[in-house]
């Protein structure tokens, strides 16, 4: 059985601010990680991967730094690593990422699971999962709560839905988005890192897709386009009080029983 | 069809031109200077960087016939034919959309035995309603539903489609918009039509303080998913209007990898986005065992309490109490926030708060700009204050409750 698990690198905060006079971005250093919700998906592919012996790659999109979470995942389990890196995949929307990373699976070799985490911290859109899925033409399960069975065919999971929770099978191969909680993510094993270093990783750029039309990829393959991008508008009739903790105390309780809160 | 290319000879400096790039993505290495795939194609470097030395070259492309695409379809979202409010909410922005370039509404229902449920719909307003009403429908299944979509998508060819972001709506819209290879953008907190039909998308970007204003400029539909409460339902027409039309698939299309074995209904737990008041917590809370206090003043105010993605991600509140843009929208009367600086995450969770009153000891925090009412002060002084007034006050209705019990046992 083969699993391919995508993970994204993401900002390592997300106290990111405008500057007004230019409109440039600031970002306090450039700090990067693994987004957080890979972690699950990671987890949830080693898991499988000691029940089953399956084969588990990570593949991961982005500037060359991305090897940095492709080296995190080395020392959480025995997984190979892929890259796909390309100047060319620059300012790529949620389609044209997926398109990108379908296209890079198919390269790999379509395998019989493929996991995603639920969303990432930057974009928060969720939506990345189920466009491959589309692109591959394979099944999908978004926010998986839990496996509760599998065999060489299928499995058999738990989703969550707005108000109930669904039992599916569903067939490879498919892909699914877990939840966050579906397994607790192992620490990096330091130990492995002695052994590891140095373990190689394939590295795509679009010449080695099927497609290598760059007009599907990066700003140009994307049909959504940032406009602009502002500061977040403030309501101007805010009222800030400074003093002493029991004067503050006072007044909060005041305005609340003003407003009959209280 | 665009790149920016580099004209080295017009840069004095190469080493200060690299922190023009917020992403990093500008290398200088062999004398040379290029961009690497972390470029976000985001422009500042054409804006900010030495005049001239980094240019936009865009190909003209070739426009679609956009007239060709008309009407703003809204996916009704709905389990076993009770409609999801968010649907009424997404009805009433689309017909404000819609008059702006005169074009009709749609519904698009999908499921089974649903026919007569959408009898409701006719009630918000909506030109036509599109009903796809099939035993493989019957519960949700993406590639089934994705079909269902496409079929209405290929023969209504709607301008614009808007979906509710909930766990159906982001899993099923993604499905359609790349099936027919357009733009998506989720969780849009404001939406406006420009006459041209593009339709302006608004959402919070770049995992932090910053909107970014979307457009799909070039292909159709576009689609949008929006959270719930973050518009208005219309009233309720008393006058019904519309029409419903009842469409079929070939059961061949509606076949999937997925069979559902079984659907239940989830525990009901205490649900923060019907609650009137909240008293929310973020980072400054120093340790798990504070929130006690946090939980006194919510039980005193009759609400609920909530938090931050951090506190949620330290596994100290439960995930279903997190507002913000990965949790959930809430509109409460009343908001109290402490120790939360106010990241637009979770600000965009907050939007619909009738009066949010904020503590915090960082008079910079964001949240001050947001809140109706700021306190800067340390939330362990004014809390336990705030307690004790509350205890001298006006009796709460537990202790009005409590003296009424008393005085019967007495009585």
């Amino acid at each position: 059985m083969n699993i391919i698990v995508c993970i994204k690198q993401v900002p390592g905060t997300s106290d990111v601010k405008i500057d007004e006079k230019t409109g440039s971005l600031i970002r306090d250093g450039m700090d990067a990680k693994m987004n957080p919700y890979d972690l699950y998906a990671l987890e949830t592919a080693l898991q499988i991967g000691q029940e089953t012996e399956a084969h588990v790659t990570v593949l991961s999109m982005g500037p060359p730094q991305v090897k940095e979470i492709i080296q995190e995942a080395f020392l959480m389990g025995d997984v190979d690593g892929v890259i796909l890196t390309d100047r060319r995949l620059a300012g790529a929307d949620c389609l044209a990422t997926s398109y990108a990373i379908s296209q890079c699976i198919q390269k790999i070799g379509l395998p019989d699971l493929i996991i995603c985490g639920k969303q990432t911290t930057d974009g928060d859109t969720a939506q990345v999962g189920a466009e491959i899925a589309e692109f591959l033409h394979i099944p999908h399960i978004t926010n998986v709560l839990k496996i509760e069975e599998m065999n060489a065919n299928g499995m058999i999971v738990e989703a969550d839905l707005p108000g109930m929770l669904q039992r599916s099978e569903i067939r490879f191969p498919a892909l699914i988005t877990v939840e966050k909680d579906i397994y607790q993510p192992r620490l990096p094993s330091f130990t492995r890192k002695k052994r590891l270093a140095g373990q190689p990783m394939q590295v795509f750029s679009v010449q080695d897709l099927a497609d290598h039309d760059e007009n599907h990829y990066g700003l140009n393959g994307s049909p959504t386009q940032v406009m602009r991008i502002f500061p977040p508008e403030t309501d101007t009739t805010s009222e800030v009080w400074e003093g002493s903790s029991q004067d503050l105390a006072e007044k909060l309780f005041c305005a609340l029983q003003e407003r009959k809160f209280i | 069809m665009a790149s920016i290319i580099i004209h080295q000879e017009k840069i004095k400096n190469p080493g200060d031109v690299l922190k023009v790039c917020p992403f990093g993505a500008i290398q200088y290495e062999n004398g040379v200077l290029s961009i690497s795939a972390a470029c976000k194609m985001c422009k500042l470097c054409v804006k900010n960087g030495p005049v001239g030395a980094f240019e936009l070259v865009e190909q003209p492309l070739v426009q679609i016939d956009k007239d060709a695409w008309r009407g703003i379809a809204v996916y009704v979202e709905h389990t076993h034919g009770e409609i999801h409010p968010v649907t009424f909410e997404l009805i009433g922005k689309a017909r404000e959309l819609a008059a702006k370039i005169a074009h009709p509404v749609y519904a698009v229902f999908v499921g089974y035995q649903i026919t007569s449920k959408a009898e409701e719909l006719r009630h918000y307003g909506v030109d036509r309603i599109y009903v796809y009403d099939q035993p493989e429908l019957e519960v949700f299944r993406a590639e089934p539903y994705a079909a269902a979509m496409e079929d209405f998508i290929t023969a209504l060819r709607p301008s614009t489609v808007l979906v509710g972001g909930t766990t159906v709506g982001r899993s099923l819209a993604p499905r359609v918009a790349a099936h027919f290879r357009t733009g998506l953008t989720a969780d849009c907190t404001k939406l406006d039509m420009q006459p041209n039909t593009d339709l302006d998308q608004i959402r919070p970007a770049f995992g932090g303080n910053i909107m970014a204003h979307i457009r799909t400029r070039n292909h159709r539909p576009q689609f949008a998913t929006v959270r719930y409460k973050i518009f208005s339902a219309p009233p309720r027409l008393q006058q019904p209007r519309g029409e419903i039309q009842v469409m079929y698939l070939d059961p061949e299309r509606l076949r999937s990898g997925v069979r559902v074995l079984s659907i239940e209904s989830k525990p009901v737990v205490e649900n923060i986005e019907n609650a009137e008041v909240i008293v929310a917590v973020g980072r400054g809370l120093r340790k798990e065992q504070d929130l006690e206090l946090i939980r006194a003043l919510a039980e005193r105010l009759g609400g609920q309490i909530a938090s931050t993605r951090p506190l949620i991600e330290a596994g100290w509140v439960d995930p279903r109490r997190q507002i913000g843009l990965s949790g959930r929208t809430v509109s409460p009367k009343l908001l109290i926030t402490c120790g939360i600086s106010g990241s637009v995450q979770f600000t965009a969770g907050m939007g619909a708060a009738n009066f949010v009153v904020a503590i915090n000891n960082d008079p910079q925090a964001h949240i001050f700009k947001v809140a109706h009412l700021g306190l800067v002060g340390d939330l362990y002084e004014i809390i336990p204050a705030l307690l004790q007034q509350l205890g001298s006050g006006q009796p709460s209705q537990v202790q009005e409750h409590l003296k009424t019990v008393k005085s019967e046992v007495i009585g």
